[in-house]
């Protein structure tokens, strides 16, 4: 076949270099061009999907909106349903910030603390065995989370619970009345435990990356382990730490069935984080969906949409910052 | 003078006091000692407020000792030493039961019955029963999705390694990192609205199966590109050189030489999508009924399976909901580790 026979108008997203060297070989073979064709529509396919994905929540979440009688940003009610339908998410955007930064506040030290203890401070095949296991508790579902949580890690914690009224009941926000600890706080630790692996092994793979030198130099000025760790690891990897907690934050957002199964929610906000109630968008999703009603539905729908975009601003800064230092990027582990 | 000062007044080396190496132990077992007593003098009971007291005291203890003897920055090295064993500790601890409890309980239904039977006329209170609809629903859902998401995964990789240049391959591959960290209760609902609230279809394994793919390409799409731009370009440009068209350069070399590091992508995402229970609520709802049909009515699967014997909540759907977990995660950790062999046994030669 001839490029002459080409039809100047068909391909108008090709890229150019693309079409050089098509040109150059002198040859558009037919399976070449369906080969082509199958792949670049799948790429195609993918942006389709995404874009699919963000326009067909976003005409759901209209659909619901307009009908919204209450606000929907600040509105303390989840009544979509009723006459006339009130809805808002002031509850639920609260409920997973706070367990959010919780799950963080928690689980980033102490990722940082054993991909340090993995890369420094175990003996290097102690090590290697410790990395293995948590890449693989990587992959345990969070239902099996949310299933031992209810059963073995609420039981467990009303000790602790007591112990934090005991002490820092005075502040008003870690004050316990007895209830069970299915609360927000309880969340936020379960969710940390859920986000140490990922947090850990992108942490680890960055602290790995430490050239030698740095290290070595440090050492041979005089310097204490800790001193290696913190002049030449830690400004290092600062990056790195940072977008794997941007990654477990991605996580602890969108998590669903085990806050689900934590949880007992309520809709309203109260003072202690060790009250039980409160909720998250995608546990109200979840604990929600059998009882809605279309209407409902598209409620629910709305308040996705709001995850979704969470969810994508967080991701999105991950990857940016990824993509600054991008031959550290343990982004795909 | 600077010789004349570094007198030596510790034993004439060049190295300063050190303490010996038994020394973090024997604080340790004082600290504990002394933990255990201070609890047991002011009657506190928990086992935690001791350990607690404990690891206080060795902190400190060791700190003030060693800047003693040692100074200062070997003692905050110490410090530093010990709260990196506190995070490690503290991190197994919670890890370990969830293994732990899993097997414990897990074991003490699963049996061959249990792998064989339905709920279908087990009511929640009662022990008995079994996850066979469930097993069923998961392999026809997540082979569904498997087949779905495969080829477009890999032909995406395929364009985004071997043809994709300019701006189409920079917004796919933006894309696909964006689609990884969707959370999979936002792609349950897209195909709720499209497939359910829109084309107004019944919830059906189908449904569930459109959902897991949106979370199962990328994954798919990341690791197919990672292994393919592993192949070295020789071997492309060798194929090339003998005159074999493109298209069969990449199905006959070089998708032969990365075939191993594609099939380990596709096992990992298996196994990420096989726990999700969300997308699962949503679209194909749970039964307790054998269907085998996964383009009509409600199923079963695994992680739903769990879901709703945990929320049955008497002891024998507990034990049920145990012992399909211990089923599950004995499924992914095969899975994983089938995977983690097939990379480590087919690993691309890189050029040398």
């Amino acid at each position: 076949m001839d490029i002459s026979t080409q039809n100047p108008a068909a391909p108008p997203a090709l890229p150019p270099d693309v079409e050089r060297k098509r040109a150059a070989r002198g040859a558009t073979r037919p399976g070449d061009r369906v080969f082509l064709g199958l792949s670049r529509g799948s790429g195609i396919f993918v942006l389709v999907l995404m874009a699919a994905i963000a326009g067909f929540l976003t005409y759901r979440a209209i659909l619901a909106i307009s009908k919204d009688e209450a606000n929907f940003l600040t509105s303390f009610e989840w009544n979509p349903s009723g006459v006339p339908p009130q809805f808002g998410i002031a509850v639920l955007a609260f409920g997973t910030v706070v367990s959010s930064v919780i799950a963080m506040a928690i689980a980033v030290p102490i990722a940082v603390g054993i991909a340090l203890f993995i890369t420094h401070y175990a003996p290097r095949r102690l090590g290697g065995t410790i990395a293995y296991v948590i890449d693989l508790l990587a992959a345990v579902p969070s239902i099996i989370y949310g299933l031992w949580g209810a059963l073995i890690l609420v039981p467990h914690l009303d000790g602790l619970y007591g112990w934090l009224d005991d002490y820092l009941g005075w502040t008003g926000i870690l004050e316990w009345n007895g209830g069970a600890p299915r609360s927000m706080f309880t969340v936020g630790i379960l969710l940390a435990i859920m986000i140490l692996p990922i947090i850990t092994n992108v942490s680890r793979e960055v602290f790995r990356q430490v050239p030698r030198m740095h290290e070595e130099a440090a050492l041979a000025l005089g310097a204490t382990r800790w001193e290696v760790i913190r002049m030449s690891v830690l400004p290092f990897g600062r990056s790195g730490v940072i977008s794997a907690s941007m990654l477990g934050l991605g996580r602890a957002l969108g998590e669903t069935m085990a806050v689900a199964m934590v949880l007992s929610p309520t809709f309203d906000i109260s003072a202690s984080l060790l009250d039980p109630g409160g909720g998250t968008f995608a546990q109200n999703i979840a604990s929600k969906f059998n009882e809605a009603t279309v209407m409902g539905r598209d409620a629910l729908i709305a308040s996705g949409l709001v995850l979704f975009v969470i969810t994508l601003l967080v991701n999105g800064a991950a990857r940016m910052i990824i993509a600054r230092r991008k031959e550290y990027s343990g982004a795909n582990a | 003078m600077s010789h004349a000062t570094l007198s030596p007044k510790r034993g004439g080396t060049l190295r300063g006091a050190t303490l010996p190496k038994w020394f973090p132990w024997a604080v340790a077992v004082g600290s504990i000692a002394a933990g255990l007593g201070i609890s047991a003098a002011a009657g506190l009971g928990s086992s935690i407020q001791w350990a607690l007291i404990a690891a206080v005291l060795f902190v400190l203890g060791s700190y003030a000792i060693s800047a003693r003897i040692e100074g200062r920055r070997q003692a905050k090295d110490r410090v530093a030493t010990s709260l990196v064993w506190v995070a490690f500790i503290l991190a197994v601890i919670p890890l370990a039961s969830l293994v732990w409890e899993t097997v414990k309980r897990g074991v003490q239904v699963l049996d061959g019955y249990f792998l064989t039977h339905s709920m279908g006329v087990v009511a929640d209170t009662e022990p008995g029963g079994g996850i066979y609809h469930a097993i069923l629903g998961t392999l026809e859902q997540v082979g569904l999705a498997t087949l779905f998401s495969v080829p477009i995964g890999v032909l995406t990789a395929i364009y985004l390694v071997e043809y994709g240049r300019g701006r189409l391959a920079k917004a796919v591959t933006f894309f696909v990192d964006v689609m990884t960290g969707i959370p999979s209760i936002v792609a349950g609902l897209f195909v709720l609205s499209l497939w359910v609230l829109i084309l107004d279809m019944g919830p059906s394994g189908l449904a569930g199966a459109f959902a897991l793919c949106i979370l199962m390409i990328p994954v798919v799409v990341r690791s197919t590109e990672e292994m393919l731009k592993l192949v070295p370009n020789e071997l492309r440009e060798a194929s090339l050189a003998l005159g074999v068209p493109k298209w069969r350069t990449i199905l006959k070399v070089v998708l032969p030489t990365s075939v191993g590091g594609i099939i380990t992508g596709v096992m990992l995402a298996i196994a990420r999508i096989t726990g999700e229970t969300a997308p699962v609520l949503l679209l194909v709802w749970g039964t307790d009924f054998i269907n085998a049909n996964p383009f009509k009515d409600p199923q079963e699967s695994l992680p739903m399976y769990i879901y709703l014997q945990y929320s049955a909540g008497s002891d024998p759907a507990y034990d049920r909901a145990w012992a399909a977990a211990l089923t599950l995660i004995a499924f992914i950790m095969i899975l994983n580790l089938l995977a983690r062999g097939i990379a480590r046994w087919k690993a691309p030669k890189t050029g040398r």
